[in-house]
Parts: C-alpha cells; structure tokens; sequence
C-alpha cells in the first residue's frame, strides 16, 4: 500500500520527452532522469505511509496540530546532524568509492574544535578547527586512495579506527564541555520558529545539489564513478577529483562535528559513533548506486528523513530501540532488493498483483 | 564455393583431390549446415557449413570480423543460431546454455584461460563435477583421477594440487584440456591456444593434440599461423564475413595463395568517400622511438595535418597499446610524443587532450561511454569544462551542441537527451567521435572505429572522418579490417609483434600483401609456395 502511491505515477517511460529543448524544460528540479524523479517520488510516498501509521497508532497525539508540528520539528532536527554527512557521502558513493570513517571524522573534528587551546579562540576558531581538521582527514583518506591505490573500504576503515584513536588521545577520554554561549546556542536557537540546525541542512543539502547538478565538479564526479577508465580518456583527471570527493566528505563531516557539539553542548571521542551506517544507508534508500554513477541529493536527503521518521516512530510509542534497529535493517534491503529489480519491473509487479487482486 | 559442394562429406579442393575420402572410419561428429546469427544491424554468421570428423583437427582460417568467435559461441552454447541446422553425433541439437554444450561432449578453450587461479589444479579440472560422498568432495579420488587425466596427456609433472595460479600460461592450458577430458568431451574448440605459448611449448600443445585425436577426439582449431595449421591441421574451413568460402581443403597442401584469396576478396561492401588528391602537409603528430616492454618496440611515426595513416596489424600486435601510448593512457619506457612540435607530457592524458589530441577507444562502452547518461553528456564529456562558466555547466549550450553535431553524423534517433545505453552500436560510436568534433582536435586517434558497427553507419563513419581530414585534422587509425585500412588511410603501417614492419601510401600496397605482412613469420615460411 506504501508503494502503491508511487506506482499510479507513469513512469515516465517514453525515452524523449520534448523533441527540442531550450525553453521546454518541464521539470527543472529532475536533472535529466526522469526515472530519479520517480524513485524519490516512491521515497515521499514511504514517508507520508510512516506518518499515516504513526497518526493511526497514536490518533491523540496527532490530533493535537501543536504537537504535530513538535513532532515535524523534533524529526527533522534528528535528521540534521546525519542529513549533513549523507550529503558528502553521497558524492562519494556516487564518485565509485565509500567513506567508512565519518562518524570518526565528527569526532575527531568535534574533540579537536572543543580543545581548550581551540576554545580560546572563539566560535569562529572552533568551527574553523572543525572544518579544517574534517577536509584535512578526508584529504588524507583521498590521497591514500587516489595516488597509495588503497581500496576506499580498507583506507577509510583503518581512517575510522585511526582518527578515533586520535580523538580520544587528543580528549584523554574525557568528555569536553563547550563553554562558547555561540556555538552552545546554534542548536537551541530557532528562526520562524524553525531550528537553526535545519537551515544548515537546507543549506547543504542545496549547495550539494547545485554542486551535483549544475556545476562541471558534480558532472565530474558522475562520470568518475559511472565509467572511470570513460573519464580518463576524456581528459578528465580522475585520481584528483577522487581525492576531492574525500575532501568534500570530511568538510561535511566538520560541519556535522559543530552540529553536534552544539546538540550536546560538548565533545567526546565516541561522538558520531555508527554515522557511516546511516549515511551510507540513507544514501542506498535514496537510490544511490553503490557502484557509483548514479544517485541524487533529494533521494538521499528522503532516506534519512525516513530513517529519522522511524526512530520517531518508534519512540512515540514507545517501541525499543532494538525492534528499530531490525525494521531499518529491513527497509535497507528492502531499497536494495528494489534496486536490483529495477524499479520498472517492481511497479509492473504491483501494477499485475492490482489486477488480481481486484478481479 | 558456398554451394553445394561445401558441407558435403568427401567435397573437393581446387585441384580436384579428393580430401579425406578414404575416412571411413572417422565418422562426422559435428555438421553445421547453412548457420544465421544476427546480431542488431549485424550479421555475424551469414550461411555457414562446417563438418568436423572424429579424430582430426580442422582448422578455422579467416580475418578478423569473419565470424569465427561467434560460430564457436554457437557451438559452445552461449549463442543460439538464428536459423539453420547444428547435427551433432547424427542428431540436431540446440544448446540452451554453455554447460549444455559440455554435457553434450562440446568443450571450448578460449584464449583468455577460464580458469579459477586461486583453486587447485584438481579443484579447476573438476569444477562443477566434483566426484562425491554424501554431499562432500572426494578430494583423494579428485586427485587420482586428475593424475590420470594428466598423465594421459603426458604432463603428470604438473602436481594435482598444486594452486593454478602458480602455472604459467602453457601449463594453465594443459589444465584447460585435462578439464575438458574430465567431462568425456568428443569435440574440443581451441580459439588461437597458440597465442599465448611460447615457440617450443607450442611444439608440446601439438603432441597433447595428436593423443587426444589418437582417442578419436576431434579438434576445431583456430589459428592465424599459418604454419601451425600446416602441421597440425587435417582440414581447413575458411570462413570470410561470415560466410563458408571454402571447406575441407587438405591443411598441409592447399597453397598459401588460395588460402589467402578465400579469406579475403569481398562480400561487403566498403563504401569509401572518394580519395582527395594528396597535397603536401605540415606535419602534426610526430612520435620517436616509442617502446613499451611487452607491447611494443621502437616505434617511429608521424601523420601531418589532414593526412589519415592507418595501421594495421593484429590483435596482439601492439597496435591498441601503441595508441594509448601516443594517447598518454599509457606511460611509456622510452620515447617521445610531439603534437604540433611541442612535446608532450607522457602518460597524461589531460595533456594530450589539451593539446588537442582526442580518442576513440577500441572498447566503446567500457573505455568511452557512460551508457546510463544522456547522449549530450556523453558528447560533451570531454569538452563541458570548456562550455561552462565559472565551474557551472550550460547545459542548455551542450545539449544545442550536441543537437548540431548529432545532426551532422545523422545520428538516430536524433535526441541528445536519451540515454547512449539505448542507441545501436553505430550510433554509440558516432557518439564518441562526435565527442571530439566539439573540441578543437587537431588529431584523431581511431581504434577499431567500425566495430560492430552495421553497414550503414558504417559509410556515415567513412565520411565523417574523411570530412575531418580535409578539415585539417590528423587521423591515427587502428583497424583489424585490411580493406577499412587501405580504403580510408593516405597512408598504411604495418605492426607485427610490437613493431612497425612495412610503411607504404596505401595506393601502392594491396590487401594481400597487408595480410601477407601481418602474418608473416608464419604464412610466409613453412609454406608451400
């Protein structure tokens, strides 16, 4: 029933849409696949079905439209942190590689940002700290790729395991309290009643897709993940872009690390701890080709909405954590299994079982 | 010739000798009669008849593009013919799939070995039949048997449990082999088994073969050396644009001459642009002493501006990895590369692309496309940085681009906005070349531009890089099709095994003199004149 409002949308499968083009452009947003447009339209369906359970499992609360809109807030606030990371690993799945070490590149950037040397420098020198040390880790796990030829999933694995050790050697294991009222207030503060950390998701999240959609390094990165040898031979050079998308994570994950740290009002080496599972699972719900070429900003933004949409779920009425953590496992090899199919043969599977089912 | 004399049992060779005729007791084991297979605006196999003995090797002759990898990808079940009859052992059969045809008694040893290099010897012979108990592998009885297997090949040096990955080439072969005899095959195809052996190893592949024919196995070999299939071979079947042009002429005195014409003279048709009269040019691309270990030697060329140089040679020759070379795809050992003077950086490719050099690579959708992506990006993919202004692509300008040269290569069906996945393989590649036509190249490197591309498209290819040349653009061209490269090039290299061996304007050379040169070493010595 949750797919079924995705599948009464053709997709749109006629090959050429408008013969010729400049001012005929009908849907800007959709890049050039259609078929992207389609899966994340499926993605907001799943979403609105969440919700629609959550509504039918506890009507009360949902009948009262302040709490409705706590709620909305509460989720998205939970998405922001997660939401920043997936944004940069996205580019790099898309880019044909994977970063493992995120949850430990926040850390590490939070720990070193919330140093007390750091913090007498002010907010700015904190989330300048952040922002350097994240590009600089994930510059190193980029050169390690790119020009030391390690497989992404082995040089960002011992980055994971290395750059926590360093956080918690930089931290002696202690958690580190941040005394900046600035840094502090950025997730307590609201804007038109909306929290500050969702703008700076906004923020990336359109800066990622302006990045991926319209400028040559995000034509870059499809082609360096969609056909690798393809790009070299055009000109292109692949070794440097790859290490830039490393870059471009680890920035993400600084930003993510002053996130946090405001979110806790300090900083700890365990911070972070399994975000390289979500991200990389928000980004697969979102239709993220793992083996790069392939994949959009708005999917992956939609997958973590969802994930964050079933923690919310599950809190409110008061389920365990555990039983989560078996349904997200679910639905990432449900988005998977989706995947293999292709999603036309999954809507032509429920468009046949429609027909049965109703004659 | 592809009358009906050919598939007959006892037909005749030019001389009029009955081949074979006394044979009585090695029955047909495999015939072929009047064998289709297209492909989408291909015909790979166009009428093919082939009869194979128990017992004797029949050797496959022709060029490239003849249709000899896909008549044995019928016969080894991967393809299923279009029409016409495959007998095997007295009986039509049609193979659904590759392990079909080895149940059958049909077994197939590509050139590149499939073999699992991180199994055992014994593990790689039994694959997929392993003997057993109760669910679990025999493994002393694999061995034995294994042992056997091999000391009936005469090779019970090779250990039976011995990693494959420790083996070179000739003994992964014997590997090959012994696995085919582990599944009691009765026809064993060898697609160039010679290509990857050494000179006296070869002499060792020879013996294997007579003992496997002494059994009354037969062999469908397939060689460009010609001396091999002198010495190896019973009969030889040529086949030219998948076509029988002749069968069962007697391997060891058919004369080289005859063979030669079978496999060439044409079917298809090559339209070719007419030729411009020459002019005398600048030169353009300029390349010294050029090596890479392996690959190639010393290699010196030089194509001027609008001038199109063609090189010939065949799959092994160098001639791909020269390319790249030139391209900066490869870094070479030694030598230099010169566009328009300049020296280039080597084994960069942004450089020479900077420079103006472009290429279409010999694998289109491996090396050149991005299959899921719309055509214009695919088009635009060397050239969008250009286009873009300050880091943000125009895709609006791209796409107008590409709509002109599209246009212009009369690419169908003329949407820039559909995924390249979805276009013919001619239009895929006119895809590739339109890509450098954005630019400003100066030099066009071209390898395997037609392949797998229909007629049509074809001749549209000719004339595009025929356009190009009187334009003012150097054409480097790499093609297994002799006539693609005298009928395109003002000028033809000859490359065989790493070298440049012949250099000729390709109005004083001939097909049969090309094809002489590029299997020479092997069609000329040790044949009969």
């Amino acid at each position: 029933m949750t797919l079924s409002e995705g599948t009464g949308l053709k997709a749109p499968a006629q090959p050429g849409p408008e013969p010729a083009l400049p001012g005929g452009r009908k849907r800007p947003w959709a890049g050039e696949s259609g078929e992207s447009v389609t899966r994340n339209l499926v993605l907001v369906g799943v979403l609105a079905a969440l919700i629609v359970i959550g509504a039918i499992t506890q009507p009360e609360l949902y009948g009262n439209s302040t709490w409705v809109w706590t709620n909305v807030l509460s989720i998205l606030q939970l998405a922001s942190v997660v939401g920043v990371v997936t944004v940069g690993m996205t580019f790099v799945i898309i880019g044909g590689g994977i970063d493992l070490s995120v949850g430990a590149i926040v850390a590490l950037a939070g720990v070193w940002s919330t140093t007390l040397a750091t913090q007498s420098y002010g907010a700015a020198g904190m989330i300048f700290t952040a922002i350097v040390v994240g590009v600089a880790v994930g510059l190193v796990n980029g050169v390690l790729i790119s020009y030391g030829r390690l497989v992404p999933f082995i040089a960002t694995l011992a980055m994971l395991v290395a750059a926590r050790g360093l956080a918690a050697a930089i931290s002696g294991k202690q958690t580190q309290i941040s005394s900046n009222t600035f840094i502090n207030g950025i997730a307590s503060t609201k804007i038109l009643g909306i929290p500050v950390l969702v703008y700076i998701l906004g923020a990336v999240a359109v800066a990622g897709w302006i990045l991926l959609n319209r400028t040559t390094f995000g034509r870059r990165t499809v082609a360096v993940g969609g056909n690798p040898e393809a790009a070299r031979l055009a000109g292109i050079n692949v070794k440097r872009h790859t290490m830039f998308l490393y870059g471009l994570s680890g920035l993400c994950c600084g930003i993510a690390a002053v996130m946090l740290t405001s979110q806790a009002t300090s900083a700890q080496a365990a911070m972070g701890n399994l975000y390289e599972l979500d991200a990389i699972a928000a980004a697969i719900i979102g239709g993220t080709l793992l083996s790069g070429g392939r994949g959009t900003i708005v999917g992956s933004i939609l997958g973590v909405l969802i994930f964050a949409t079933i923690t919310n779920l599950f809190a409110i009425n008061g389920l365990s954590t555990e039983a989560q953590n078996m349904v997200k496992g679910g639905i990432i090899v449900a988005a998977v299994l989706v995947q293999q199919f292709r999603f036309k043969s999954v809507t032509q599977f429920f468009a046949r079982n429609r027909i049965t089912s109703s004659t | 010739m592809t009358g009906p004399g050919a598939g007959g049992a006892a037909s005749r060779n030019e001389k009029g000798e009955a081949v074979m005729a006394d044979d009585k007791d090695h029955e047909v084991v495999l015939r072929l009669t009047d064998l289709v297979k297209t492909f989408p605006g291909v015909r790979a196999l166009d009428g093919v008849q082939l009869e194979v003995r128990a017992g004797e090797v029949h050797c496959l002759l022709g060029q490239n593009g003849a249709g000899k990898s896909t008549l044995i990808k019928v016969l080894s079940g991967v393809h299923r013919p279009d029409s016409g009859t495959v007998e095997w052992l007295g009986e039509p059969v049609a193979f659904s799939n590759p392990q079909a045809a080895m149940k059958a008694g049909i077994a197939t040893i590509y050139q590149e070995l499939d073999l699992v290099d991180d199994l055992t010897v014994a593990e790689n012979v039994f694959l997929g039949h392993e003997p057993r108990r109760l669910g679990f592998i025999r493994r002393g009885a694999m061995a034995d048997r294994t042992r056997d297997i091999l000391g009936s090949l005469g090779h019970e040096e090779i250990p039976a449990r011995r990693m494959v990955h420790a083996l070179q080439a000739a003994g992964k072969q014997v590997v090959s082999m012994a696995r085919a005899l582990s599944q009691e095959a009765r026809l064993l195809i060898m697609d160039e088994p010679s290509a990857v052996l050494a000179h006296d190893e070869v002499e060792n592949l020879f013996r294997i073969i007579r003992r496997l024919t002494a059994r009354g196995i037969a062999v469908i070999y397939i060689s460009h050396r010609l001396d091999e299939i002198r010495e190896i071979g019973d009969r030889v079947t040529v086949l030219k644009d998948g076509r029988t042009t002749a069968s069962n002429l007697s391997a060891a005195q058919t004369p080289t001459s005859e063979l030669v014409s079978r496999m060439t003279g044409r079917t298809i048709e090559y339209v070719f642009p007419p030729r411009p009269e020459p002019v005398a040019r600048e030169e353009l691309l300029r390349v010294r002493d050029l090596s890479r270990a392996g690959e190639f030697r010393d290699v010196s060329l030089s194509v001027a501006a609008g001038e199109i140089v063609g090189i010939a040679g065949l799959v092994g020759s160098g001639r791909s990895e020269l390319l790249e070379t030139i391209y900066g795809a490869r870094r070479p050992d030694t030598g230099t590369v010169e566009l328009a003077g300049k020296a280039l950086r080597p084994g960069s490719v942004g450089s020479a692309v900077r420079a103006g050099m472009g290429m279409a690579p010999e694998e289109r959708k491996s090396q050149a496309l991005l299959l899921g992506e719309p055509i214009y990006r695919n088009m635009t993919l060397a050239t969008f940085t250009g286009l873009a202004r300050l880091g943000f692509t125009n895709a609006r300008r791209e796409r107008a681009e590409s709509d002109r040269i599209a246009g212009s290569l009369d690419l169908r069906p003329l949407d820039v906005r559909r995924p390249v996945g979805t276009l013919s393989g001619g239009n895929q590649q006119k895809v590739v070349v339109g890509r450098w036509l954005l630019g400003d190249t100066r030099l066009l490197l071209l390898d395997e531009p037609t392949r797998g591309v229909d007629v049509g498209a074809r001749a549209e290819l000719y004339r595009v890089i025929r356009g190009l040349a009187a334009e003012g653009v150097g054409v480097l061209l790499v093609s297994s099709e002799v006539p693609e490269v005298l009928g395109l090039s003002d000028r033809v290299l000859v490359m065989r095994e790493g070298r440049v061996v012949h250099e000729a304007p390709s109005t004083e050379i001939d097909e049969d003199t090309v094809l002489d040169l590029v299997m020479a070493g092997s069609l000329m010595e040790g044949a009969p004149a």
